[in-house]
């Protein structure tokens, strides 16, 4: 008995995995085995890859979402933020009207910066307006979204110009080395955004402003210029996001991106990062978005649900996927 | 009584009305259209055909005044309905948000003696009408249905299927008995919410699903092209065709230019408001009796029909 006690604690002691960043991983693996189990289709290269390629709107907007929300703000605007970016790129698109690079790389950048900038407005509206963040993106939500309305003018706005889409359509149906284009950019993006979250004293700020707003003040970090800063990100982000998803069906209409920003922050909780701010994890929120889109493909797989009750069964799925990583982590 | 019309109908009662002395030509006629706001492409067809017929009959009848209001939603429609009301309107033409918040407000209109043209969505109570227009939906869904049995006969179908809505329960369920009896199968249906993007993911996951699937029965433009962009994507051959509904121009456009999977296309018109207002104002004009009930067909659209379908200009 003498013997076996001590070498227990080493043991502990020796390997302890964070089971708050891991369980987001185990609740993916069990939903593919319980796929896999219901269908084995679901396991097939295509679907699969379909699936998470799916997944790249939401994960890059998510991992925008990430620094909103670890700093302890939010951002409700995200879905007709994109909506009105991929209208306004389609047309300065069809405006140029040439079917070269330099047109679209002239595209690329105008998505890239205007989102950037709607995430400017709406940061500057937070900080320097001090209103609750929840408030001003509900304003701007509807704004951005009869922005899109105005421009298309309630119908559709199309890229007209067949010869740059079919030059700009493999950076969605595209792929490098047999991975699918946007699933390099959001890993990418992701990498990219766990560096400054993790490595730089602007990413150090965004979660201290998060787990605790005063003492980050007398800590002297400039709380509005760090705060606007991640609706920036936000913001550019969901060009990031347009950028990939424009070439999927060359088009954008009033109904784009409905309902994106409650997937995008369900996949940030889904991650492990707390709605209330603090902690941010990057790498847990791109996990949440894949997972969402899985639970969607199983439902569709499975021929077990009537069409009518799907909405609950994925509801559930969710609620049960989060008790599972809840209950994973309480075990520490 | 139920008047069976089609468009071509409504447009011979406005040739009688045409055909009036000049005099009568003068009459000055105030009408009040109401539709909702240019949320999705459909209503913003409505929109531009209601503009576009204003524009037309404006300048045959001197004496017409077209007023259109558009509004976002049903309480923002009941307060429009009021303003139309303080115009003086002799008729009002009204293409409701639903059926029960504007039974009371569109009444109230009525009430002060005004002629009510209802178009698409019924009211709760049909007395306030004296003219109903609409586009007939078991119809969209039969018409679709009879295609699939008469040219594909046999096979496995898969089905996209709009919001959950009246609406789309009769399109879907008529679109079940066209098909009864023939060799066709329904191996799978979904709700796509007549989205683009929602479309593509499912029949993403369909394409997965099943390893032969003959046709598609999109239900819906919008959503034909999302289907359209997933089996692209695919690469898969084994599907003979995409069959959506509505009449939207890009979709319309390729049958007109015979492409192989998009063979036929069914009428949903949102120019259906271009009929509620002539039929309104031949009422006025024509001396002819309008007042009943106008269902509009949904009519197979083919390459040989389709260019009387097309539309370049409308946004839809």
């Amino acid at each position: 008995m003498s013997q076996v006690i001590p070498r227990l604690k080493t043991a502990t002691l020796g390997w302890r995995p964070d089971m708050r960043a891991l369980s987001p991983f185990i609740a993916l693996v069990a939903l593919i085995v319980l796929g896999t189990l219901l269908n084995p289709d679901f396991l097939s290269l295509s679907n699969l890859t379909n699936v998470v390629t799916r997944s790249a709107f939401i994960a890059i907007i998510a991992v925008g979402a990430t620094f909103v929300i670890a700093s302890g703000g939010l951002d409700l605007s995200v879905g007709s933020m994109a909506a009105f970016v991929a209208g306004s790129m389609i047309l300065v698109l069809n405006g140029m009207g040439g079917s070269d690079g330099g047109t679209l790389a002239m595209g690329l950048a105008v998505a890239l910066v205007l989102g950037a900038a709607c995430g400017l407005a709406n940061g500057l509206v937070v900080t320097v307006g001090r209103i609750e963040p929840f408030i001003v993106t509900l304003g701007t939500m509807g704004i951005f979204r009869a922005l899109i309305v105005y421009l298309a003018a309630g119908g559709t706005i199309t890229l007209s110009n067949f010869g740059l889409r079919e030059l700009y359509r493999p950076a969605y149906f595209g792929q490098v080395a047999g991975i699918p284009v946007p699933v390099l950019a959001f890993l990418a993006v992701a990498a990219i955004a766990s560096v400054i979250l993790y490595k730089t004293p602007f990413g150090r700020h965004v979660v201290a402003i998060g787990s605790n707003r005063e003492v980050a003040r007398y800590s002297g970090v400039p709380i509005g210029r760090v705060v606007t800063l991640t609706y920036v990100i936000q913001g550019l982000c969901v060009g990031l996001a347009v950028l990939v998803y424009v070439p999927r069906l060359g088009s954008a209409t009033p109904t784009t991106g409905l309902l994106w920003e409650l997937q995008a922050i369900t996949a940030v909780v889904i991650g492990g990062t707390a709605l209330r701010g603090g902690t941010g994890r990057i790498w847990g929120t791109l996990v949440g978005a894949i997972i969402l889109e899985v639970v969607g493909n199983i439902m569709v797989l499975s021929s077990l649900v009537s069409e009518y009750l799907i909405g609950a069964v994925q509801g559930a799925i969710i609620i049960v996927a989060m008790l599972v990583q809840r209950s994973l982590q309480r075990e520490r | 009584m139920k008047l069976k019309m089609t468009r071509i109908a409504a447009l011979a009662a406005l040739a009688i009305g045409l055909a009036a002395p000049a005099d009568a030509q003068q009459k000055a006629v105030t009408i009040g259209v109401s539709i909702p706001a240019a949320t999705h492409g459909w209503t913003a067809g409505v929109i531009y055909h209601a503009e576009r017929t204003k524009a037309l009959l404006e300048k045959a009848y001197p004496g017409l005044k077209v007023v259109v209001k558009t509004s976002p939603n049903g309480a923002a429609q009941a307060n429009a309905l009021e303003d139309l009301s303080q115009q003086k309107i002799d008729a009002l033409v009204v293409l409701p948000f639903n059926s029960d918040e504007l039974t009371g407000p569109v009444g109230e209109v009525k009430k002060r003696g005004t002629f009510v043209t209802v178009v698409d969505r019924g009211l709760k109570d049909p007395a306030i009408q004296d003219v109903y227009v609409a586009g007939n939906n078991p119809e969209f869904g039969r018409v679709s249905g009879q295609y699939f049995k008469d040219t594909l006969k046999t096979g496995d179908i898969v089905v996209l299927r709009g919001i959950p809505t009246v609406i789309d329960s009769e399109r879907v369920d008529n679109f079940e008995k066209a098909i009864a009896g023939s060799g066709i199968t329904v191996i799978d249906k979904q709700f796509a919410n007549w989205s683009r993007d929602d479309a593509f993911k499912t029949m993403q996951d369909f394409l997965a699903k099943h390893k032969k699937i003959d046709a598609v029965w999109a239900s819906d433009d919008d959503m034909a092209i999302g289907v359209l962009e997933a089996i692209k994507q695919a690469n898969r051959t084994d599907i003979k065709m995409v069959v959506g509904g509505a009449g939207m121009k890009d979709m319309v456009k390729r049958v007109i230019d015979g492409d192989k999977m998009v063979p036929v296309n069914v009428l949903y018109p949102p120019a259906m408001i271009a009929t509620a207002i002539q039929v309104t104002v031949a009422h006025f004009y024509g001396g002819a009796p309008v007042r009943g009930t106008y269902l509009i067909a949904s009519p197979l659209i083919t390459q040989a029909n389709a260019k009387e379908y097309y539309f370049p200009d409308s946004p839809f």
